[in-house]
């Protein structure tokens, strides 16, 4: 009984430290991939006594983006706004981390992981719902950034917040349709499941992935997912040129900071669901659980060890490269007018949602598969 | 789920509950009332009806609650000074609160006591479970809230459309000369 929760403590504590460093390690990139992008050096001044310099390596700013600026930022004075609701200004902040970090409970990392005569499901908690789960800690989301513009007394803030409430109601709909199109052709809530599903091969070599039956879904999730993270070119919530932050304008130092990170929590978010749901999860390529199996019938045994941590690597690996796609979106499309985004969501993604659902929900039925 | 949790998560509920009624200020009512709900959706969950749990959440909290924020906002309702009304208002409002202080209690009062503690059928509360009852015995009546729906949407939008130039025919007279091109009324 102990040893059990004991598990479920560690599994916890591992993908909480896995997402927050992750989406630390997000902001150096979009800095170092911004600048790339824009022909720029980008962070480049902090380090260490030079020893990097010393050493003859280029600076890579490291130091700039994961401890200059974080310390700096926590050590600012938080300012609270005079006439703003002291109580909400500073609730908001994390009523806006909160759902995105709970949400990382359900997510799968690996298949089970056999220690002794203990098999682990590396899932932090196997709901049977999880896709629900999903759905409603995203719906709660919305909270601290409504709250957050509208607790600041500013107006900027108000018209930052009531944008964004706008943008991410409208576009949650477009991201349920998605997620409901895949639950109907995989036949399961569970995340851990839709993943195992996803793991066989069609033709004796194309992996069984979800871009290849859903692939308007995928399309659907990715822009509804920029759309709820608030990022070019969905940022007209906090868009520089027009509301000064938006929703953040009267945050300072640690709660800035709570909100940046929650920022980069859902980029990283949104990959993860790109990757369960399109791209196989925790799945390698002729990966399974007693080893390859190649096409052509060779055969490699592997430890049970050895796979689950060829999983774990292969699902984060795979998470980079969706944060990356969206940081490469970011700085390369400019800002859309409101009523192109109001458009794109009502008039674009969602009809393409329902039209999506009714034909897998027909495909579904014709062919009695799951 | 342990009495204790049953407990915990009760009391928030009620905590909740009276937070709505004796805040002040209308965001922090809605903000209580958002607790409740998410309260309650954790409550039907750990009671085993784990879908309804969840789907309370995202309807209730993640859309209705969000739709009531923005009404406070477009209304701009600020927060009352004191609780306003007449004695009338007063008396007639503290005699319904009784009768059903009341009625509670007779019902309170005259149910079964808990003999034994009955678990629930493996499923119960499940995404299947639900389904196959709105589907099979409830078809009628979830087909016909569906079309009730759909017209009140299809209302909503009519109501809320804006016909272009509308507004300018149902302006009043002198407004229209005043929009009319060369017109020298400001």
């Amino acid at each position: 009984m102990a040893i059990d929760l004991l598990i479920g403590a560690v599994k916890a504590i591992v993908i909480v430290v896995m997402v927050l460093n992750l989406a630390g390690l997000l902001l150096w990139f979009e800095r170092k991939g911004s600048a790339l992008i824009q022909d720029r050096v980008g962070a480049n001044r902090a380090a260490v006594f030079g020893l990097g310099q010393r050493l003859g390596l280029p600076n890579l700013g490291l130091m700039n983006t994961l401890l200059a600026d974080p310390i700096k930022l926590f050590t600012k004075e938080d300012f609270v706004p005079d006439g703003a609701d002291r109580f909400l200004h500073g609730l908001a902040p994390f009523l806006a981390l909160f759902p995105v970090l709970v949400t990382f409970a359900v997510v799968p990392i690996g298949d089970v992981l056999e220690i002794g005569s203990r098999s682990i499901n590396l899932q932090a908690a196997s709901l049977n719902v999880s896709a629900l789960y999903v759905l409603a800690t995203l719906g709660i989301g919305v909270y601290g950034v409504a709250l957050g513009g509208w607790a600041s007394n500013n107006r900027w803030a108000l018209l930052g917040a009531i944008r964004a409430s706008a943008q991410m109601i409208s576009y949650e709909i477009a991201m349920g349709l998605a997620i409901i199109a895949v639950v109907i052709a995989y036949g399961t809530l569970d995340l851990q499941q839709i993943c195992r599903i996803q793991g066989g091969v069609w033709f004796g070599w194309l992996p069984r992935w979800g871009i290849l039956i859903q692939p308007v879904s995928f399309i659907l999730l990715l822009t509804s997912g920029m759309a709820e993270s608030k990022r070019v070119p969905f940022d007209l919530p906090e868009g520089e040129s027009e509301l000064v932050a938006g929703y953040f304008t009267e945050y300072s130092g640690g709660k800035q900071a709570v909100f940046m990170m929650t920022d980069f929590a859902e980029i990283v978010l949104v990959a993860v669901l790109i990757t369960l749901f399109f791209f196989g999860g925790w799945q390698v390529p002729w990966l399974y659980r007693d080893g390859f199996r190649f096409p052509g019938g060779a055969h490699l045994a592997l430890p049970n060890v050895v796979v689950a941590i060829a999983q774990i690597i292969a699902f984060w690996l795979k998470t980079v490269v969706f944060c990356w796609l969206q940081i490469l979106v970011r700085w390369t499309l400019p800002r859309f007018r409101y009523d192109q985004l109001m458009r794109l969501g009502w008039k674009g993604l969602v009809p393409l949602g329902l039209a999506n659902l009714v034909v897998t929900a027909f495909v579904v039925v014709a062919i009695g598969a799951k | 789920m342990p009495l204790w949790l049953f407990t915990f998560l009760a009391v928030i509920a009620i905590v909740g509950a009276f937070g709505v009624i004796l805040q002040r200020s209308p965001v922090h009512c809605l903000l209580a009332l958002a607790l409740t709900l998410v309260d309650v959706g954790v409550l039907f969950v750990g009671l085993g009806a784990v879908t309804l749990g969840f789907l309370q959440i995202i309807i209730y909290v993640g859309a209705i609650m969000v739709l009531f924020l923005f009404v406070i906002w477009l209304l701009n309702l600020q927060s009352e000074a004191k609780p306003n009304g007449h004695l009338a208002l007063k008396f007639f409002g503290s005699i319904g609160a009784a009768a059903l202080a009341a009625e509670l209690s007779v019902f309170f009062f005259s149910a079964q006591p808990i003999s034994r503690v009955t678990s629930t059928p493996s499923g119960y509360g499940s995404v299947e479970d639900l389904a196959r009852m709105l589907f099979s015995d409830y078809l009628v009546a979830f087909e016909v809230t569906s079309i009730l729906l759909l017209a009140a949407l299809a209302g909503a939008i009519a109501l809320a459309r804006r016909v272009p130039g509308a507004a300018l025919l149902r302006a009043p007279a002198e407004i229209q000369r005043a929009a009319r091109p060369g017109s020298t009324v400001r």
